[in-house]
């Protein structure tokens, strides 16, 4: 299973605000140019595995259907035709998915986030007997596979009335195994004498959690919710279960029935959706890439 | 905190040692067998506490539970609860209508396992996961090195390969269903290259499985890539030094020195990426609804289906408990074989 380190050690460089080790690894020590040569081809040829098929994704989402279907196939649309984005809005409430969508997702995350908090401080700094046993059994939900919670979820939900509705979509996601995780390694890095220095002069647990703890693992919460929000905005089978009134769908599951409504016909509105859907994540993922990638890696490194 | 001895999560809640601000630290010593409440049973041979130090300990454990409750509640509600009533459901003959469940015993896992449909769909649950595991892994070590050396270029590609992992599944899918579009997609451009009409990538069995395999690599390679690469960059540099004084390069360096010091990591990947294999959905659903037929149908698929399309509570919860029981297996006998391998670490 997942190894934990006591120090971010790996992790720094990839964490903000440190400056990145010149790495090097076995062989990089004064290379021939010809094998640059083949290493760059090497890059660029890998590089285009990842560019071209995400180019095409945004270069089809403003081709008209006359570039689209064409043979031989245009590289470059024509003519910027947004009209795509227009047609999938009219073809399906993309406005209503994308309310359903920023809803459930950044009302979820601040859930778990807040569920993440309280359970990373009281296993780092509030005594309790069975501590190790119930941080055992917290991380071991992870090892539950969603399909596995699918059927008795659906029916949980649905006796409690709450299918079609924001609640049903959100609560079932809100606990927290990874992101508290994170945070609890964080929180241990933090000098006890600080603590010790502000119990002493009389502040309680809560005190210190939200004007010591808090601030000092702010950027640590920040990746973790950056994490946390990216797993919500792209949830699909959940949802697509959950909900069964257009009204109430979010992005991703929109697109299954903008497919299905539009078939293969239109694939400029299909593709003009897809953007909508993916989109915000991209700009998220350009904007706070390291602190992402940092975060993920923590649960891999040690 | 310095000691930099890298620890397996399962000494994690050590810190009951350490940090709890409480004047006594129970010790590791005490089993977590207990009874119950915290201080109503002075642990022995050590002084009696006093009052104001019992009272103590309880507000902190009182405090303990309220801080851990909203989170403990969602996860066991929405986690536990569900995983265990799954397998009792799984005895079960219901439809999501009738009033209440009825008991079967053992007739779903009968009629799943005399089921030959059952077993296509394992076979595809097999390859799918096969290939794309030990693909991203081939792949992603590949390209990790490839990133660590630093040419030019590296960093774009560290940062476009991680992108598609940030995308919703939803959003891949139908950017792959586009491109495999035998008539219009680049599909038909790259087979047209080497003189070949493009396969119909979703709509013939042959291929189905293949279509979902190669947009769920595309998805996932950026993501192993750069967990290796970041792996790589941290390999201890005085023994890849020796090793390369001692004649080894390229190719002997990688299989005898980089690939058993990055053990770990491949270990940590392989388990994680069986258990996302397992459960990928998203792709299958957009791009070929599990068929034609069941030719890409997967577990996952399959209990869906039977929960949500079909209503066959019982054949979904027991394919699921199916599924639940052969991940926590392959867990098990991955972290049994994988302690002999992952010893290299510091």
């Amino acid at each position: 299973m997942t190894t934990t380190a006591r120090t971010p050690g790996p992790l720094s460089r990839l964490l903000p605000g440190r400056s990145r080790p010149q790495g090097r690894t076995a062989g990089a020590v004064r290379r021939p140019l010809w094998q640059t040569i083949v290493l760059t081809i090497l890059v660029i040829a890998s590089l285009l595995v990842f560019l071209v098929p995400i180019y095409w994704l945004f270069s089809g989402a403003v081709k008209s259907n006359s570039d689209i279907y064409s043979w031989p196939l245009k590289w470059f649309p024509t003519s910027l035709h947004l009209e795509n984005f227009r047609a999938a809005w009219t073809a399906a409430p993309f406005d209503r998915f994308l309310v359903n969508s920023v809803i459930t997702t950044s009302v979820g995350t601040a859930l778990e986030m807040f569920n993440a908090i309280l359970c990373a401080y009281a296993f780092a700094f509030v005594h309790f007997r069975i501590k190790r046993f119930l941080f055992l059994f917290l991380i071991g939900s992870m090892m539950l596979p969603g399909h596995v919670t699918l059927i008795v979820n659906y029916i949980t939900v649905g006796n409690l009335g709450w299918l079609n509705t924001y609640q049903g979509l959100i609560l079932p996601g809100i606990g927290s195994a990874f992101a508290m995780f994170l945070l609890y390694q964080q929180m241990r890095t933090i000098d006890p004498e600080i603590l010790q220095a502000a119990e002493v002069d009389g502040a309680g647990h809560l005190r210190r959690m939200v004007l010591i703890v808090v601030p000092m693992s702010w950027p640590m919460i920040l990746t973790a919710t950056l994490i946390v929000l990216v797993g919500k905005w792209n949830e699909y089978v959940w949802p697509l279960i959950v909900t069964s009134t257009a009204s109430m769908r979010t992005l991703p599951i929109g697109l299954l029935f903008l497919r299905s409504q539009e078939g293969y016909t239109n694939w400029g509105a299909l593709l003009a959706g897809t953007v909508i859907a993916a989109a915000p994540m991209l700009l998220l993922f350009f904007l706070a890439q390291r602190r992402i990638i940092g975060g993920m890696a923590a649960g891999a490194l040690k | 905190m310095s000691s930099s001895a890298a620890v397996p999560a399962t000494t994690a809640g050590r810190s009951a040692v350490l940090s709890p601000p409480a004047p006594t630290a129970p010790d590791a010593g005490e089993t977590g067998a207990d009874a119950g409440r915290a201080a109503s049973r002075p642990p022995l041979r050590r002084r009696p506490m006093s009052p104001v130090r019992r009272r103590r300990l309880i507000r902190e454990s009182l405090l303990f539970c309220v801080l851990i409750l909203p989170n403990l509640a969602a996860i066991l509600v929405f986690s536990y609860w569900p995983a265990i009533y799954n397998i009792v459901l799984s005895f079960m003959d219901w439809d999501l209508v009738a009033p209440m469940p009825e008991w079967v015993g053992l007739e779903n896992y009968i009629d799943l396992f005399t089921d030959p449909e059952f077993w296509s769909v394992m076979l595809n649950t097999l390859v799918f996961t096969t290939v794309t595991v030990v693909g991203s892994l081939v792949g992603g070590v590949l390209l990790g090195t490839l990133l660590a050396t630093k040419v030019p270029f590296t960093g774009m590609v560290r940062t476009f390969a991680f992108a598609p992992h940030m995308l919703p599944g939803a959003a891949v899918g139908m950017l792959w269903l586009f491109m495999f579009d035998p008539s219009f997609g680049l599909s038909r451009f790259l087979f047209n290259l080497v003189g070949m009409d493009s396969p119909q990538w979703t709509t013939t069995s042959d291929w189905s499985l293949a279509a979902v395999t190669v947009a769920y690599l595309w998805q996932r390679l950026g993501f192993v890539t750069v967990i290796y690469y970041t792996a790589i960059l941290d390999l201890p540099k005085d023994i890849l030094e020796a090793a390369s004084l001692d004649g080894a390069h390229g190719v002997k360096m990688l299989r005898h020195m980089v690939l058993p010091l990055l053990s770990p990591i491949t270990f940590f990947l392989s388990v994680t990426g069986v258990i996302a294999a397992a459960q990928a959905f998203d792709l299958i659903s957009i791009l070929t609804n599990g068929g034609p037929g069941i030719s890409s149908s997967t577990l996952s698929w399959m209990i869906y289906e039977e929960a949500f399309q079909k209503f066959d509570i019982g054949k979904a919860s027991s394919a699921a408990t199916v599924l639940l029981v052969l991940l926590l297996v392959l867990t098990f006998m991955q972290v049994r074989f994988g302690e002999k391998k992952v010893n290299y670490a510091s």
